[in-house]
């Protein structure tokens, strides 16, 4: 399993043709005390770079985009109950949503932990 | 995601300053031995600074705050979190900075004759060291600002107005007053607001004999070398003081309230969540010049001789609506579920559309979002069920009184 990470500080988890996606831990950390999270249906199409989940922290809503195109199979349904699992496990038990991968290709680009660490020292 | 969470700050917490054609700079004066009136003259908004530093600053940061910008300046969003602050400054006592607001004085001849025409309350009637939540209207009875007025004795009035209003405030007053009334901006002065059920303890340990005072009563008060402007006030629902001391020495101030366990510093954000929760309106959000005071619920600023008499700017225009009725009101929504409405969110009673969101979130005190809104009046009444779009969906909701959590003002062993 090969984990990858955007700009936008998703991580995505690419295990055959299936990818989990969620936010980093540094994202949850500058979005604060989450307390909705609002995860894909499943069997929605999401576009690269276009809107899946919106994230509600006490201070503002906001968007979390899908990091490659995909339908969308399943989506964490333990975030209803329990939203602040983003802010205590973001990188495991707090993922949106799992989607089948439509192009592979788009994982080119994409940062390892390495160089999203670095991304994230840099700003 | 990130630059969206920002995007989303910016929206939500920063104002544009000096958005009235004339706004005035050059006012670096003291707080009580210059007359402003002779500094001022006519700047373009360009010329101010684009970043205003404010003195506490550097204390902010080294405390790890996250800093937004907000009415111009450079402000701590929060330190250790939202709900921590929140809940901290509930359960015991947080200090919060809010230098960014205009503290203006006022004296000189009849200062509260001619500060009545432009205020619907009773000026004149205030007793020295007595405060009073007023507005600023203008001619059509819209809101140009809310703040609160102190009567401070000698013919001496403190105004404390929002910090993004406060140069369109200058203006307004400076356009509608006589010369013979001098306004001076303290911007040689910090504001503190130490907020929460243990303010008053930690606070007399700091500057002994301020628990004798009562909410909205104000007064002045030695420490060490300095005197503090201190009343007991707030915009948290809770008891609390707002503290007015010279910018060199609010660090030293802020660094002995904290040194005490009870007191930690909070942020812009909870303050926010805080006041919503008060059921406090936030100006440029739940007021503005498209409302006025009656629709906005504050009719108790409107003091009650003074709707009789008239004479302030705006009255014929809330005489009209107080005869007649205000067509929309200010209420508060508790919404089911848990996700919450934002300003701008729009609120229907079935199909039909019949108001729009101006505050809302998460209520950490009570677990579940709180919004404010106007509505239609006949959708006003406690108890109305009502529904709210948010991204295509309808959340069930239902007017509610407020404030959403008890006020918990300290007015005397009398109260």
């Amino acid at each position: 399993m090969s984990r990858y990470f955007t700009e936008e500080h998703e991580w995505i988890d690419v295990e055959g043709d299936t990818a989990t996606v969620g936010i980093t831990d540094y994202a949850q950390e500058q979005l604060g005390d989450i307390v909705f999270v609002e995860v894909p249906d499943v069997g929605t199409m999401v576009d690269k770079g276009k809107d899946a989940a919106v994230v509600e922290s006490v201070k503002a809503a906001s968007d979390v985009y899908a990091p490659i195109s995909g339908e969308v199979k399943e989506s964490n349904a333990a975030l209803e109950e329990d939203p602040a699992l983003v802010n205590t496990s973001p990188e495991e038990d707090g993922w949106f949503f799992k989607l089948t991968i439509g192009d592979k290709s788009q994982l080119e680009g994409l940062m390892d932990a390495k160089a999203y660490a670095a991304f994230v020292d840099g700003l | 995601m990130l630059s969206v969470s920002v995007q989303g700050e910016a929206l939500r917490y920063s104002r544009q300053r000096g958005r009235g054609e004339n706004v005035f700079a050059g006012i670096a004066v003291s707080f009580g031995n210059c007359d402003l009136s002779e500094e001022l003259t006519d700047t373009h908004p360009d010329d101010l600074p684009d970043k205003m530093v404010l003195p506490l600053d550097g204390w902010h940061r080294a405390l790890g705050a996250r800093m937004v910008e907000f009415a111009g300046y450079q402000m701590p969003i929060q330190y250790d979190g939202i709900v921590a602050e929140h809940e901290w400054t509930r359960r015991s006592a947080s200090l919060f900075d809010v230098s960014h607001m205009g503290q203006l004085v006022l004296s000189g001849d009849n200062v509260a004759a001619e500060l009545e025409k432009l205020l619907p309350s009773a000026i004149a009637a205030l007793r020295p060291g007595r405060m009073r939540y007023s507005l600023l209207l203008n001619v059509e009875g819209g809101i140009l600002d809310d703040l609160m007025v102190t009567c401070a004795g000698d013919g001496h009035y403190f105004l404390v107005v929002n910090g993004a209003m406060k140069w369109d405030d200058i203006a307004h007053l400076r356009e509608h007053l006589p010369d013979e009334v001098t306004l001076q901006l303290g911007d040689d002065r910090a504001l503190l607001a130490l907020q929460g059920p243990q303010a008053a303890a930690a606070l007399e340990a700091v500057v002994p004999g301020v628990s004798a005072l009562v909410f909205m009563q104000h007064g002045l008060f030695d420490w060490g070398n300095y005197r503090l402007g201190i009343s007991r006030s707030g915009y948290t629902g809770e008891d609390g003081y707002e503290i007015s001391v010279r910018e060199e020495d609010v660090a030293a101030l802020a660094d002995a309230l904290c040194a005490d366990e009870r007191v930690k510093p909070a942020g812009l954000g909870a303050r926010d969540s805080l006041r919503l929760e008060a059921g406090l309106p936030l100006y440029g959000h739940d007021l503005d010049t498209s409302t006025d005071p009656v629709s906005a619920g504050l009719q108790f600023a409107l003091s009650k001789a003074r709707r009789e008499t008239g004479g302030w700017m705006g009255y014929d225009a809330i005489a009209r609506i107080l005869a007649e009725g205000a067509p929309t009101q200010r209420i508060g929504l508790a919404l089911d579920g848990r996700l919450p409405a934002r300003e701008g969110a729009l609120v229907f009673a079935g199909d039909t559309q019949v108001g729009r969101v101006t505050s809302g979130g998460f209520s950490p005190t009570l677990g579940y979002p709180i919004a404010m809104a106007y509505v239609a009046a006949e959708y006003a009444a406690d108890g109305t069920k009502l529904q709210i779009e948010v991204r295509g969906k309808r959340l069930d909701a239902a007017a509610v009184p407020m404030p959403f959590v008890p006020h918990n003002y300290y007015r005397g062993d009398a109260q």
